[in-house]
């Protein structure tokens, strides 16, 4: 167990290696990182000062070096356009960013079991029939439709949400909240369901398949023919051998929600670190794009650490098969 | 319940089990009626689809839908049980009637420890605090002879080898003390070795707990080691029914005298001509194949540094086949057979030791593989052919590929003429693989196999998923074949009975080593090596059976293959 964790982690540090690499070629290389500070007035003292005091006079490998050491300890440069502390500024949005994903995350998981559950168990019922079908338009409608549809119907013309924004939030140290208020929650309640409507479909859809496998399986006819009762066989049996895939697709879904929340965002108008990288494309901010992508890398291969670590507490024949164990 | 003495367990009347179809319901039980008293076991022989595990089914109320029950009565002590609900249904299953499926590999919930399902189990129908049901557990255990039952009970299904599992399966099955146990195919997933140790346990809990016992397989060497009684089943019906030992020696309908002449005997004799001075056409020369087993520190960089564990699957194997001879390889799972069959096909390259097939030697360029002189038949024919394929273009492919047909014509009548000498109907070559039976697409695939005109086959079990009438068509199908062509053969096969029947010479496997090797009459009749020895003492044969069945329970066949070791391998 310890030798297969340790050998992920040595794998993820490549793969940040890799992507930090990509942002800092990005960086040094996507236009001159001197034109974007020095204006037309700097004169060739001033530029030869911040050249060196940039570091861009030394060798590239030394560069590369000193991008990752200040990266580790989390600068990323100043923003072009903001003047500002790239981490800074990610900082600020990412609770907002957070809170969306995570409700979204929630409301996908729990309404995406709860259906594939139902959907796997009654096969033949009207109302798996309705909700196979009703899926179909949650998997192809593209995100920013739902959400202007959402938008139009609840805010428009009912007038009950608000269409922008995240309401009041309250600060808890770094941390800014809008769970606190009632403002918050409500102008939550549209972007999460726009953005979970896709990983639900998803979500629903595989632990349906999923499960309707896992039931042909034969010991699961096992577990019938020795008469144990039907709740324990479908949710003590069948359901933990149907997690064992659904947590690989739940968790790289996680990543995804956060990290391309960018559509819903910038149609809600939402404060988070989506809009931000939408800005900062628009006015070719390179460091907070760089700071971005690697921001993103990291968020991924995380979570990519967490499903193989739970892959073990859920499976026991990788316990034993990987850890070299024999009892 | 009022219940006499010599009340039947389980009394079945005019059964009857349809599956709707398009046209017309099809009828899987066709009107059976059958009788088990307590402590008797009745076993159900017959083919696949012949309706035998139907009927199991349809006792416990499993049959998957669409099908039914559309007429007959099943009674338990007297009780009608068939047109019980769900509900009441689960008071019955594992309380009154236990299961024991096939395939104990997948037959327990992997996720779950053996204790957990045992205890499961048995509080679902028994009023036990979790205490005293994991006492009954262990005792469970030990009784289907599992020992060191107090550790093992907290470890899970992987860590237990096929046969250790099937006891396990088998405790669950008689964890509520169930009057009636059904057994489909029990042994079939199993070792030979392995298979006598389950039959025998069987047999002791139906003597001990006054079991009765419903037997289903396709095994008549289980059949006439452990049932008192048999009943034939043959297309939803019973054929016939009787005492195993009148059954077995004087059947009265053709169907039955079939069956069993069909059913080959390590005991028969060897009829193939004793061939001598033939030159040998493959020859394998200290051959020996490690596989790394996952686990261990394994960093890229620090892997030199850690003991890596291995399994040695070949260790320094030699033989060689002479011209137009087949050679056989018997041996348990695990034993390297299909590890050998692989690397002599060139699938998988030797870590040392050569193959050499014509004095060309395997792995290098031009090797006889590339040029089509070395062919394989595998053993499932469901899975070997590709389904999106007609048959004609998989018979084809190699044919084209190696440039033996001039043009299309020219192929299509190979393909034909194939197909011919396979026994199937030309036409056959615009269909695809799931319109044909299990027997049809073994005699596809040894068409492939020789499309490229190869003077080696290498057959890897290639009728141990068929039926014993199917094994014995395909089986001469293959000898003459082998007359005709002068091919030359290496088979690799579990059934000794079979190898008896179609080898020259015979490689006995254990572990990877070659123990035994020699003309097939030496070896059966007189075995040097004791693990021959126990092979062919656990071999299910019936004559055999009855011999020991008249001598009196003086074997103990529990004892036979010694102790069980864990698997190496678990992922």
């Amino acid at each position: 167990m310890t030798g297969f964790v340790l050998r992920r982690i040595f794998q993820s540090v490549l793969v940040m290696l890799a992507v930090a690499l990509i942002a800092f070629i990005v960086i040094r290389f996507v236009g001159d990182p001197l034109e974007s500070l020095a204006s037309q007035e700097t004169r060739l003292e001033d530029r030869a000062v911040m050249m060196q005091r940039l570091g861009l006079d030394r060798p590239v490998v030394f560069q590369f070096a000193s991008f990752v050491r200040r990266g580790l300890s989390g600068d990323f440069g100043i923003s072009y356009k903001q003047q500002e502390p790239v981490t800074r500024m990610i900082a600020e949005r990412l609770p907002a960013t957070l809170e969306l994903a995570l409700a979204s995350a929630a409301l996908a998981l729990v309404l995406g079991g709860l259906l594939g559950i139902h959907c796997a168990l009654k096969p033949e019922s009207p109302l798996t029939h309705f909700i196979m079908t009703v899926s179909l338009v949650g998997v192809s409608l593209p995100t920013f439709l739902i959400g202007i549809g959402l938008i139009y119907l609840f805010s428009v013309e009912l007038g009950w949400l608000p269409s922008f924004g995240r309401g009041e939030t309250v600060k808890l140290g770094w941390w800014t909240t809008g769970l606190l208020t009632l403002s918050g929650w409500r102008s939550i309640i549209l972007p999460a369901i726009t953005l979970s409507l896709f990983q639900m479909t998803l979500l629903m859809r595989l632990i349906r398949a999923e499960m309707l496998e896992v039931l042909r399986q034969d010991y699961i006819r096992f577990a019938r023919a020795r008469g144990l009762p039907q709740s324990s066989i479908h949710f003590g049996h069948a359901l933990k051998n149907t997690l064992v895939p659904v947590i690989t697709v739940a968790g790289l879904q996680l990543g995804s929600v956060i990290a391309f929340a960018v559509v819903t965002e910038t149609v809600f108008q939402w404060p988070g670190v989506g809009s931000l990288f939408i800005n900062s494309v628009q006015s070719v901010d390179v460091p907070v794009m760089a700071a971005y992508l690697v921001f993103i890398a990291l968020l991924f291969v995380v979570i990519n650490l967490i499903v193989d670590i739970l892959y073990y507490a859920v499976d026991p024949r990788l316990r034993i098969a990987r850890g070299g164990g024999e009892t | 319940m009022t219940q006499h003495k010599n009340d039947p367990v389980l009394s079945i009347s005019n059964l009857t089990v349809e599956f709707p179809t398009a046209s017309g319901a099809f009828k899987a039980v066709d009107g059976i009626s059958l009788d088990i008293a307590k402590g008797e076991v009745l076993g159900v022989i017959g083919e696949s689809g012949a309706g035998k595990s139907m009927t199991g089914a349809a006792v416990t109320g499993l049959i998957d839908r669409p099908g039914r029950i559309s007429s007959g009565e099943i009674r338990l002590n007297g009780e009608r049980i068939d047109g019980f609900s769900e509900a009441a249904l689960r008071t019955v299953r594992g309380r009154r009637i236990g299961t024991v499926f096939q395939d104990p590999l997948v037959s327990l919930n992997p996720l779950y420890t053996i204790g957990r399902q045992l205890i499961e189990t048995i509080r679902a129908h028994l009023p036990l605090k979790a205490k005293a049901a994991r006492a009954r557990a262990i005792e469970l255990l030990r009784e289907v002879g599992i020992g060191e039952a107090e550790r093992r009970v907290d470890a899970y299904p992987h860590q237990f080898s096929g046969g250790m599992r099937q006891r396990v399966v088998i405790a669950l099955a008689i964890a509520a003390d169930p009057e009636l146990l059904i057994a489909d195919e029990p042994t079939s997933a199993l070792d030979v070795s392995v298979q006598a140790q389950i039959v025998a346990l069987l047999k002791s809990l139906c003597e001990k707990r006054g079991l009765a016992v419903l037997l289903i397989t396709h095994d008549m060497g289980v059949i006439a080691e452990i049932a008192d009684r048999v009943a034939v089943m043959n297309r939803g019906r019973i054929v016939e029914t009787g005492p195993v030992a009148d059954i077995v020696r004087n059947p009265r309908e053709d169907y039955t005298r079939g069956l069993i002449a069909a059913i080959p005997s390590i005991h028969s004799k060897s009829t193939r001509p004793v061939l001598t001075g033939a030159d040998h056409l493959v020859r394998v020369e200290n051959i020996r194949q490690n596989f790394e087993l996952p686990g261990g520190f394994s960093f890229p960089l620090l892997r030199r540094l850690s003991p890596v564990r291995h399994i040695t699957a070949v260790d320094d194997v030699s033989f060689s086949i002479g011209e137009g001879q087949t050679f056989a390889l018997v041996g348990e799972s695990g034993s390297g057979k299909s590890t050998i069959a692989r690397i002599v096909a060139g699938l998988l390259r030797p870590q040392t030791g050569r193959v050499a097939v014509g004095g060309r030697r395997m792995g290098e360029s031009n090797a006889p593989a590339v040029g089509g002189a070395v062919q394989m038949v595998f053993q499932d024919p469901y899975a070997s052919l590709n389904p999106r394929w007609r048959i004609g273009d998989i018979i084809a492919e190699p044919i084209r590929r190696l440039g033996l047909g001039q043009n299309r014509a020219e192929i299509d009548r190979q393909v034909a003429e194939l197909l011919e000498r396979v026994r199937l109907e030309p036409q056959a070559r615009h269909r695809y693989p799931h319109e044909f039976s299990g027997g049809q697409r073994q005699r596809i695939a040894i068409a492939r196999a020789l499309s490229s005109r190869p003077r080696f086959i290498v057959c890897d079990e290639p009728t141990s998923a068929l039926d014993v009438s199917v094994q014995a068509q395909v089986l001469d199908l293959m000898a003459s074949l082998q007359a005709e062509f002068g091919l030359t053969y290496l088979l690799i096969s579990h059934n000794l009975a079979v190898v008896r029947q179609m080898a020259d010479r015979v490689g006995v496997l254990k572990g990877g080593v070659l123990v035994e090797e020699g003309a097939v009459e030496q070896v059966f009749e007189r075995p040097q090596h004791a693990y021959t020895k126990m092979l062919l003492a656990a071999a299910p044969d019936i004559r055999e059976a009855f011999r020991r069945r008249e001598v009196g329970p003086g074997r103990d066949l529990t004892t036979i293959g010694g102790e069980e070791t864990l698997p190496l391998e678990a992922g």
